[in-house]
């Protein structure tokens, strides 16, 4: 079903002066952005930028409030349905539940899913072998690690193969090793699946190692677009993305988001610790 | 509905879509029901209410003779009351597990599933149908132990049963509806409080209606728990009589169901908002 989608149609992901407000703030302001299929697609900024408004609104999970976007060919407003068959998602928070096991959350995705029940236990157990979590599947999920968890959450968006995975902030709050073996995860599905990856981060490095494309957000604009490669290039020899980042915002990505977010964050962070 | 992919005929995709929608709504019931299956000092704890009611309230009441049961006596009378209360106690504060999974992030992954949004209402207030029955369980076994006459043919268990899922699925529907308006922990458990008590005051849980001014006799009418209880009462005690008859009981609990289901369905996705 994806593999027809994607042929048909080069474009993963293209919006149409996408808009959202809430109250008199405008989250995100007339986004306009297009991700070509099997691309690894990176959405830069600040706590508060509109990077996980923007993924919310793709997700099918938020109306917009002007505007539309097209996802692996579908309206996301008068094809919600269409869109979700064919999109994983990894929130920001912990979407594991920590009450089930392993085994169990990635049971119920299964069936939400449709899987048939011959392929279930199949995928099921591929998905348990690919993120080493075989040992640990009759577990509790709130005895797992935060990598563990944040593994499992992949393996659970991945389960019915979409053709595009969203995943918002995926390493956040997890320790170097967590995260370079989410990463290899990443790298991996779409390598095998060409799977098309759009992510949020505020990870600079992050950015840099798994996207082919960023695109800087900035109070709801998108402010610069390109390969990491390219922007840096703009700025000189030794840049960062960080130096970009500073160049094209004025500002350090640490430096901005409010009360709300830096709770979410530090509240994600707490329980992958 | 633009790109409609070429479909089957007719017949054939709506009995397909209609085994796909029992699959997501079982499902999600699995998810708690399996997760009772692994804490089950829930089920436990509320033991206690009911068999405090029975065993204290109902004993001292029964002694004193001064409510009018209709020819039985007064714990027979109190035991389906009890019951249907305790169903109500855990039914109403079901939405707070919502807006918990919610505040973690587990409930997102439903909303991004294809799952359709009546079968993730639905599968709920089946769950707390499953929890229900483990009350129903605890007091029928107080009851017989007590020496409440009980009717203990499969017909007159059964419907009993039907009659706490169905009053289960109401209550906690409407639990939902109410979290999906307040949206947060602290300001529910406040509507928590405010919707049992009246509802419990105005039933005819632990008086009969023949005794209630004509005020309340009108509002016990309009209360979805005096039917959930007088189905369960004329079909549980042996010569206890139906005041409304069993069918009208069972038809307005299950229009009050399709109703609160209808409106869930639509508020469900703003919780996230």
């Amino acid at each position: 079903m994806a593999d027809k989608q994607q042929s048909a149609d080069a474009v993963a992901v293209e919006t149409f002066g996408l808009n959202r407000r809430f109250g008199s703030l405008v989250a995100v302001d007339n986004l306009n952005l297009r991700v070509t299929s099997s691309a690894s697609f990176g959405l830069l900024g600040t706590n508060g930028a509109g990077k996980s408004t923007t993924i919310k609104m793709l997700t099918t999970l938020l109306p917009p409030s002007i505007g539309t976007a097209r996802v692996a060919g579908f309206d996301i407003i008068r094809e919600p349905q269409e869109v979700r068959k064919n999109i994983g998602y990894v929130s920001q928070m912990l979407s594991a539940d920590g009450e089930l096991t392993g085994y169990e959350n990635l049971l119920i995705s299964a069936k939400l899913y449709g899987i048939p029940k011959m392929e279930r236990e199949k995928r099921i157990k591929q998905a348990l072998d690919f993120m080493e979590l075989s040992r640990v599947a009759s577990m509790l999920v709130s005895h797992y690690s935060g990598g563990m968890i944040r593994r499992l959450e992949i393996a659970q968006s991945m389960l019915h193969h979409p053709a595009i995975l969203f995943l918002d902030e995926p390493t956040v709050g997890l320790d170097p090793v967590a995260k370079h073996s989410v990463w290899q995860r990443i790298r991996y599905l779409r390598q095998e699946f060409g799977t098309t990856i759009f992510m949020t981060t505020h990870d600079m490095d992050e950015a840099d190692k798994l996207c082919d494309r960023v695109a800087f957000m900035y109070q709801g604009r998108i402010v610069a677009m390109d390969s990491p490669v390219k922007l840096k290039n703009t700025i000189g020899p030794e840049a960062t993305l960080d130096d970009v980042f500073i160049q094209c915002t004025g500002t350090s990505i640490d430096e901005r988001g409010d009360y709300r977010d830096a709770a979410r964050t530090r509240h994600t962070a707490e329980r992958v610790e | 509905m633009q790109q409609e992919p070429v479909t089957p005929p007719n017949a054939w995709n709506r009995s397909r879509d209609f085994v796909a929608f029992w699959r997501q709504t079982l499902a999600v019931a699995e998810a708690d029901v399996r997760k009772l299956g692994h804490d089950p000092v829930e089920l436990l704890t509320r033991m206690t209410q009911p068999a405090l009611w029975l065993l204290v309230f109902g004993q001292v009441f029964t002694h004193a003779k001064i409510i009018p049961t209709g020819g039985i006596s007064y714990v027979d009378f109190i035991a389906p009351g009890i019951l249907a209360q305790s169903v109500l106690f855990i039914a109403i504060f079901y939405g707070i597990s919502v807006i918990w999974e919610r505040d973690l992030g587990i409930l997102q992954k439903f909303l991004v599933s294809p799952a359709s949004r009546y079968a993730l209402v639905l599968g709920r207030s089946l769950s707390a149908g499953v929890r229900g029955l483990s009350q129903a369980f605890i007091v029928y076994v107080l009851a017989f132990i007590l020496g409440v006459h009980l009717r203990l043919d499969l017909g007159s268990i059964t419907t009993v049963l039907a009659a706490v899922m169905t009053g289960s699925a109401i209550f906690s529907t409407f639990s939902l509806i109410a979290a999906c308006i307040v949206k947060t922990r602290e300001r529910f458990m406040g509507i928590g409080q405010v919707l049992t008590m009246p509802l419990f005051f105005t039933s005819n849980a632990i008086y009969p209606l023949s005794m209630m001014p004509s005020w309340l006799r009108s509002i016990s009418r309009m209360n979805p728990l005096t039917y959930q209880i007088d189905a369960i009462r004329s079909t549980m005690i042996e010569g206890s009589q139906s005041i409304f008859g069993s069918g009208v009981d069972f038809a307005v609990m299950l229009a009050i169901l399709a109703l609160l289901i209808a409106i869930a369905t639509k508020l469900y996705p703003n919780i996230i908002k």
